[in-house]
């Protein structure tokens, strides 16, 4: 069993849901987000998706394209989160999914990528802009490396296609919360629910649910019936405030935690299911 | 056959659509749309009578007589875009879009711009269908084209000044791309070139397809046969697409799409995707990017604000692999000289992009025989870009 069905499955025998907090790597630099990788274990996370730095992240609001910027002003590299990976692995078996743009992918080559990044201990791959049509030069890849392609599903995906992106879909399901960049909106937990529970139907593997979670309420809110909440631009801003200060650490595991009592707050309304 | 884009939008290995899955409804919606109207003669026939009785068209191909003497060599006709309302090619392109969005249903359109020339043809014809504008234009190119930003401003349009990354085209892209994922229920894309993601590149160059398509006629009148070369500016390409496209399979018409070399291709200060770049994924489709080892997007250069773009059309990058058009580069000094020499000749101030595809013509028609034709798309009026010339030369308006 994978990293990221154990930990699901560990989850959905204490009847708990995942926190998934999302950090920009090499934001103020690779030895920060090394440390701070086990910083947002210790204070509860569930599972890191860690952001690969690009030029251009074009489906990123303000907040994660100021984070790609600094990680990319700080000599950031594809190989250098790589391995930053394997040397966190080497303390921790929390699941790790890389999550960015194609192009720093293909250029690194897909090949080369899924090797590399399976033996760093990555086990999944969200790339926002790849969506499965254009999948096929890497998809073979990472099947053969166990890595997970973790899909995305939009509030405007049509149903027939929800349903055969869902019934295929590896590791989780990343349902995006609203139409929008990353960090734009309040997520309202009430008008997703339908959805996400539809999706849980047709899915194979749990549903996370990210965009617009930014406090333990909306995780607490969203977490009442989805099986994983993401929060990426409001733990980053914490980053970008406190980057260099000695106070970062205490920052983040305080908000970390925050995030993942309000995720706990739901244990038991809705156990983890699949 | 040239038969390209195939049914997933692809280019052989170019193209595609890498976007955001919030955005992938969009363009299956908008594919269907388009492929819905390009089959429906009474969509052609409105397209036709707004080209004719409101763009201006056909556009003249003028015989550059003065130029043709100067330089002692092949014949040069200009494809006279500069002629059509707005000054440029792009509203071919904006009046076919904003058709295409007033069947689909939709009342706001956005467009990106670079030297503003697609961004007023978007304001154009949104106030000639009523209908909500915002452009997205970095900066650096707001300061460069002051004067086509106003000219929104009057059109109605809301201008959003963007100053991440650059501050130039490639910004504004992505700016136009995150407002259309927050807003793609109720907002139409306005695309101004033969980028973004499937079926963009298409349809771009299926709106613009109308200028090779008379010049086709035109030389066949003057000439009684086809043209020897055929030459257009690059950035996204889309007014060399349309030039090009029409004469894909004459395979005695050379291609030849002119890339901005700005300080030279060698200096690193230029936007020769093609020339200098290698393959990648941005904005939507797998084409040439400038870019570095890392996938890192390049800055672009070029004293033209409408070339200064790290990308190409993703079917100008397949014509190149498969060699059917060539692509050279012209440097921002042999663009100015060439902008000088058209004015001072013919009495036509060209773009300063357009004087890219000029510059290639004073250096290669000296060594063609007086019996080769050449064509050669005027693509805008030089009007916006005095103040960059101006400045170029040294001189205080």
């Amino acid at each position: 069993m994978g990293r990221i069905e154990a930990t699901f499955s560990r989850l959905r025998q204490r009847g708990e849901k995942a926190l998934i907090p999302f950090i920009t790597a090499g934001d103020p630099d690779l030895a920060t987000t090394e440390r701070l990788i086990h910083v947002l274990v210790e204070a509860g996370a569930d599972l890191i998706e860690l952001g690969i730095p690009f030029s251009d992240p074009s489906a990123d609001g303000p907040t994660i394209q100021a984070a790609s910027e600094r990680a990319l002003s700080s000599g950031t590299t594809l190989a250098g989160v790589l391995g930053c990976v394997s040397r966190v692995r080497k303390h921790t078996n929390v699941p790790i999914v890389l999550m960015g743009y194609y192009n720093p992918v293909l250029q690194f080559g897909p090949e080369r990528f899924a090797r590399d990044a399976a033996a760093a201990g990555v086990d999944g791959l969200l790339l926002v802009d790849l969506p499965p049509e254009e999948s096929g030069e890497i998809l073979g890849f990472l099947q053969d490396v166990g890595i997970a392609q973790i899909t995305l599903l939009a509030p405007t995906t049509p149903p027939e296609r929800q349903a055969h992106l869902a019934a295929r879909a590896e590791g989780y399901v990343y349902y995006v919360s609203m139409t929008g960049v990353t960090g734009a909106q309040q997520v309202d937990a009430a008008a997703i629910r339908d959805q996400v529970l539809s999706l849980q139907r047709e899915a194979s593997v749990p549903v996370a649910v990210g965009f617009g979670i930014s406090t333990a309420a909306d995780a607490g809110a969203v977490a009442a019936f989805a099986d994983a909440v993401v929060v990426g631009s409001a733990l980053v801003k914490v980053i970008a405030a406190y980057s260099g200060t000695t106070e970062l650490e205490a920052q983040v595991a305080e908000f970390a935690a925050a995030l993942k009592e309000g995720v706990r707050s739901q244990s038991g309304v809705a156990a983890c299911r699949v | 056959m040239y038969d390209f884009p195939d049914s997933r939008g692809h280019f052989g290995p170019f193209g595609g659509r890498y976007v955001a899955e919030t955005l992938m409804p969009a363009l299956f919606d908008l594919e269907k749309a388009y492929l819905e109207i390009s089959a429906d003669p009474a969509f052609h026939a409105e397209f036709d009578s707004y080209l004719h009785q409101y763009v201006g068209r056909p556009s003249p191909l003028y015989f550059a007589r003065r130029l043709t003497d100067h330089l002692g060599g092949a014949k040069i006709y200009l494809k006279r875009e500069d002629l059509n309302h707005t000054g440029a090619h792009k509203v071919n392109n904006t009046v076919g879009q904003a058709l295409l969005a007033r069947r689909m249903g939709k009342r706001k359109v956005i467009a990106e711009t670079g030297a503003g020339q697609h961004g007023v043809a978007t304001a154009t014809v949104a106030a000639l269908f009523d209908m909500e504008c915002e452009v997205f234009m970095g900066t650096e190119d707001i300061r460069r084209q002051s004067l086509n930003v106003f000219r929104m401003k009057l059109l109605g349009a809301k201008v959003h000044g963007v100053t991440s990354g650059t501050a130039t085209l490639k910004d504004a892209m992505n700016d136009a791309l995150r407002h259309w994922v927050t807003h793609v229920r109720d907002t139409f894309y306005v695309i101004g070139t033969v980028a973004g993601p499937h079926p963009y590149p298409m349809m771009v160059r299926d709106f613009q397809a109308v200028i090779g398509r008379e010049t086709r006629q035109q030389i066949l009148a003057a000439e009684g046969r086809l043209p020897d070369f055929a030459v257009a500016c690059v950035g996204g390409g889309s007014n060399a697409m349309g030039l090009f496209y029409p004469f894909i399979e004459d395979a005695s018409v050379r291609l030849v799409g002119v890339e901005a070399a700005g300080l030279g291709v060698d200096s690193g200060k230029h936007a020769a995707s093609i020339g200098a770049g290698s393959v990648g994924v941005l904005h939507g489709n797998k084409t040439y990017l400038l870019q570095n080892s890392e996938g890192q997007i390049e800055h672009a250069h070029s004293i033209s604000a409408g070339l200064d773009y790290p990308g190409i059309g993703p079917e100008h990058a397949h014509l190149a692999d498969i060699g059917r058009a060539e692509y050279v580069s012209i440097t921002d000094e042999e663009a100015l000289q060439a902008f000088q020499l058209l004015t001072r000749l013919e009495g036509i101030i060209p773009a300063l992009e357009s004087s890219h595809a000029i510059a290639q013509v004073v250096k290669a028609a000296p060594a063609l025989s007086s019996d080769k034709v050449i064509v050669v798309c005027l693509s805008g009026r030089g009007d916006k870009d005095i103040h960059t010339v101006a400045e170029a030369m040294g001189v205080e308006l």
